[in-house]
């Protein structure tokens, strides 16, 4: 077994905000994060891969093409959005690091063929990432 | 689901490395430079990781006010801009930065309470850094 990461920057803006929470609520709970006119982040996004090694190509996967799916169903879709007001997944679910994270595992999964997703680690900031492994 | 959080903090202090059951030359073999009776000094990073269960309502494993409140009331106050060999934790214990990991890690999992503390990994300079995560191997 052998893993792979690649890295991928993306910029963002978010807030955090709850309807089912009080006005009150949801500032305790989440600071300046629920400023209702939002703030932005460069999260940097590391993608690490598992595989055996292809004995022909050498390869653990096609990083062509692990660039390819990363750009288009990460990069496109979340870089320079809104990812409460343009991203579907947030439409009902908060936009934290966290979720961001699993949502992300959710669009690549299904889309790599050769090597199985291991880790989606993304950066909010330097001193900041979430880790997101799969686990239920 | 169940994501892991990592938040990465620092403090400035000094320490010697020195075993009083050693003699001088033995400490002197064993820890060089860092056996200078007046000390040294480091800016460590301190990456606290904790895991859980990603609150449905708040889409958190845990609120970062929580943590960083706690990491810098039990962990930054107490170390920073302090000479290490003075701490009660390190009278006996010589405070390299292996030991130093164990503790932070300890005084961590033994009274935060919001998710759970899975690993300490410190930074004592750019090129060498330690990790710790309770005795466990490193899951990932």
């Amino acid at each position: 077994m052998i893993y792979l990461t690649r890295r991928v920057e993306f910029s963002a803006s978010h807030y955090y905000h709850n309807p089912e929470f009080s006005a009150e609520e949801n500032r305790r709970i989440f600071g300046k994060c629920n400023n209702p006119h939002g703030h932005g982040h460069n999260y940097i996004l590391e993608v690490t891969v598992k595989g055996e090694i292809d004995s022909r190509s050498g390869f653990v996967i096609d990083l062509k093409q692990l660039k390819e799916i990363m750009n288009r169903e990460v990069v496109d879709a979340l870089d320079h959005r809104h990812l409460n007001k343009e991203v579907p997944e947030f439409a009902r679910q908060i936009p934290t690091s966290e979720n961001i994270a699993i949502a992300i595992w959710k669009r690549l999964t299904p889309k790599l063929k050769l090597a199985q997703l291991h880790r989606v680690r993304l950066y909010e900031t330097a001193d900041l990432f979430v880790d997101f492994y799969g686990e239920a | 689901m169940k994501a892991h959080l990592t938040r990465r903090y620092r403090f400035s202090a000094s320490h010697r490395l020195h075993n009083q059951s050693m003699s001088p030359e033995e400490n002197l073999a064993t820890y060089g430079k860092c056996n200078n009776p007046y000390g040294h000094g480091h800016n460590y990073i301190v990456e606290v990781t904790v895991s859980g269960h990603v609150d449905s309502s708040t889409g958190m494993v845990c609120n970062l006010v929580d943590l960083d409140g706690f990491v810098k009331e039990q962990i930054v106050d107490r170390y920073d801009h302090t000479n290490l060999n003075m701490m009660d934790e390190f009278q006996k214990l010589v405070p390299t930065t292996e030991n130093l990991c164990v503790e932070i890690f300890d005084r961590l999992q033994k009274s935060f309470r919001p998710a759970k503390v899975e690993r300490v990994r410190i930074e004592e300079t750019m090129m060498n850094s330690f990790e710790y995560a309770g005795g466990r191997e490193l899951a990932h």
